[in-house]
């Protein structure tokens, strides 16, 4: 049983008469563990790839297994438990409440399943320490440097101890050095935490720290590479 | 299994945020429940009134004062004196078919003594008909006579009221009291009343044979004379009757012609009552139209910043949707807040509506009783608008999709 298992993945748009292809025939499989970066040109599909595999959209054709369960056959709210459980989400422009706190932002996968204010304080914290915030607890989002609402948003998503990360472009927004930081957060997840790590970027050099590139253009697979080397390239 | 004390936080917090708006939303919830709460008062209030009054002063009956009324009020009858008599009283027993009881009355405010102390009061002179036309049954001793009434005995029946302040806790039957100096026997005392609604003292009274007062007391401008007669109809159906076969009685005893006015007036009480409970229950159905109007608005009001709230608020919807929150989880945000605002609302119109209560018995001295049960009714009617017109925002805000909304700009 694979952690992700794509057979045959297609997404059409429809807008009018016209059927716009994000994905097209995508078939892979994603193994627990693995770093993961998705490249390829604007509009190639990798946000609509990573919104499948995310279970925030379902594919118009084709059959995406998550630990060997059929996602296409699963109602809105289990999908909503699936998020909740076993993924992380890591977007672009962070997406925190930005009328809560950090601590809160973090605690917030955790007021969907069930855990007291208690149980919930008591995970956030560690979590928030592990992404180098201490001490910013109680600041809000605009109160946070770019590259400080990005931690909030990673602790978000390891709160739960989700199985896997999934990151569109979450360094966009960033500087070259705090991207650095930031990057350098997720190998140290990756390979202390074994948590599987799939980003979108269109860095190379924000790639190069995967282990395995896949390429997207015109919704096509039209490369996967896995790297011989186990070292991470920018470091 | 969701997380309601944490919903209910967040809430609150996204009503402070817009802290006008949410006042402003709440406007017509609040006049509707200020509204509903004193309309109920006034309800509850009338019909207390009736059962008091009927209570206090007895069931089915007619008063029959000397002088006509026309349009400017009371006058008298045209040259004639007030010519009410005990022997009018007597007739109306004896010839009207729809009548139970009658008893006539005259009276006075009198100083009354016992040992060193004194008080001030009604006494009454009347026959021993009026504890049943009154249905007013005596806590100890005994009713006066017809007896009493013949041969003019110098005996009392005494209320609550008029014990309590020259007895104490003594027993008063069988002493002497002065009454105008005139010495009298307490022969009975009456069971309390209590005060009425309207604020006066049932058992502020003094009962003496009519006989003793006319002569002892009050005397009389012609024999017989008295202030006023009681009639007690058969049964609320008979009052009309009754009403319509005294005054023909009346107007024969006295040899009034076909189109000369009344030398006295009937009135019926149970239909002043009936008045008075009228006037309250239009003003209440007033407030009710009021009220269902304004909770109407209060509530498209809230349904409508609720919209505003779930529109402005995509972006977050989407956020807590891709972190797992589920369909419930959402809808029931923004019922709760919903809710809050509607249940705020209803608390601050609950307290408009009380006050509200208050100063209408104060200002148009109508009585108004604020019931718990009243409060727990426009609480939880509040709590059901808020609900009603929550859903909708909150069940579109359930259905969004949680992709196009994390995009929302
Ligand atoms: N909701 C939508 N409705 C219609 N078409 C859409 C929708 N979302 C995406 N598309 C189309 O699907 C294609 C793939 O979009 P997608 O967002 O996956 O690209 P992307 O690779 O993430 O691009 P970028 O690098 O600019 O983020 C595009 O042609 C886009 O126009
Ligand atoms: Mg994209």
């Amino acid at each position: 049983m694979e952690l992700i298992e794509l057979k045959e993945i297609n997404k059409v748009y429809k807008i009018g008469d016209i059927g716009v292809h994000a994905l097209n025939n995508v078939s892979l499989i994603i193994k627990k563990g693995e770093f993961v970066a998705i490249i390829g040109p604007s509009g190639s599909g990798k946000s609509t790839f990573m919104n499948v595999i995310g279970c925030l959209d379902q594919p118009t054709t084709g059959r995406y297994l998550l630990e060997g369960t059929d996602i296409g056959s699963l109602s809105r709210d289990k999908l909503a438990e699936i998020r909740n459980k076993k993924i992380g989400f890591v977007f672009q422009g962070f997406n925190l409440l930005s009328r809560a706190t950090s601590l809160e932002n973090v605690e917030l996968p955790m007021l969907y399943n069930g855990f007291s204010a208690k149980e919930r304080r008591q995970r956030a914290l560690p979590a928030l320490e592990a992404v180098g915030l201490k001490g910013r607890e109680k600041h809000h989002p605009n109160q946070l440097s770019g590259g400080e609402q990005q931690r909030v948003a990673i602790a978000r998503a390891l709160v739960n101890n989700s199985s896997i990360i999934l990151a569109d472009e979450p360094t966009g927004n960033l500087d070259t050095k705090t991207s650095k930081e930031i990057m350098e957060l997720f190998v140290k997840l990756n390979t202390e935490s074994n948590i599987t790590i799939i980003l979108v970027t269109h860095e190379l050099d924000i790639a190069a720290y995967s282990r395995r590139i896949i390429k997207f253009s015109d919704g096509f697979v039209v490369s996967d590479e896995v790297k011989k080397s186990m070292e991470h390239g920018a470091r | 299994m969701i997380n309601v004390p944490s919903t209910v936080k967040i809430a609150f917090r996204a009503l402070r945020v817009n802290k006008m708006r949410s006042a402003l939303t709440m406007l017509g919830i609040i006049i509707g429940v200020a509204a509903v709460v004193t309309m109920l008062a006034i309800g509850s209030g009338a019909s207390k009134m009736i059962e008091e009054q009927i209570s206090s002063i007895g069931s089915n009956l007619l008063m029959i004062v000397p002088g006509s009324t026309s349009a400017g009020g009371m006058r008298m009858g045209s040259g004639s004196q007030p010519t009410l008599t005990i022997w009018d009283a007597e007739a109306i027993l004896k010839e009207c078919p729809s009548v139970l009881d009658v008893a006539p009355v005259i009276s006075g405010t009198c100083q009354i003594v016992y040992g060193n102390q004194n008080w001030s009061t009604g006494v009454f002179g009347t026959t021993p008909n009026m504890l049943n036309v009154r249905d007013w049954p005596l806590a100890s001793g005994r009713p006066f006579r017809d007896q009493d009434v013949r041969s003019s005995t110098k005996v009392c029946l005494l209320g609550k009221t008029v014990i309590d302040n020259l007895f104490g806790s003594i027993d008063p039957v069988g002493k002497i009291v002065r009454i105008k100096k005139v010495p009298f026997t307490v022969i009975g005392v009456l069971e309390p009343k209590g005060q009425s609604l309207m604020g006066q003292d049932n058992d502020d009274i003094v009962y003496v044979p009519v006989s003793t007062a006319q002569k002892k007391l009050f005397g009389t401008l012609f024999p017989g004379m008295i202030r006023l007669i009681m009639v007690k109809a058969k049964s609320l159906d008979a009052l009309a009757k009754a009403e319509v076969e005294v005054t023909d009685l009346l107007r024969q005893r006295h040899h009034i012609v076909h189109k000369q006015e009344d030398d006295f007036s009937v009135r019926n009480l149970t239909q002043m009552f009936q008045i008075a409970e009228n006037s309250m229950k239009i003003f209440s159905l007033l407030l009710g139209s009021i009220a269902s109007v304004s909770l109407l608005v209060g509530g498209i009001g809230i349904m409508n910043i609720m919209l505003v709230s779930v529109t402005e608020r995509t972006r977050e919807i989407g956020i807590r949707m891709a972190v797992g929150a589920k369909t419930w989880d959402i809808r029931l945000q923004f019922l709760i807040e919903a809710l809050i605002l509607s249940l705020i609302g209803g608390s601050v119109g609950i307290a408009i509506g009380v006050s509200g209560a208050t100063v209408l018995s104060a200002m148009a001295g109508w009585p108004t009783i604020v019931s718990p049960l009243s409060i727990i009714l426009a609480f939880g009617f509040s709590g059901m608008v808020g609900i009603f017109f929550g859903f909708y925002p909150a069940y579109k805000a359930s259905l969004l999709n949680p992709i196009e909304a994390l995009r929302y700009e």
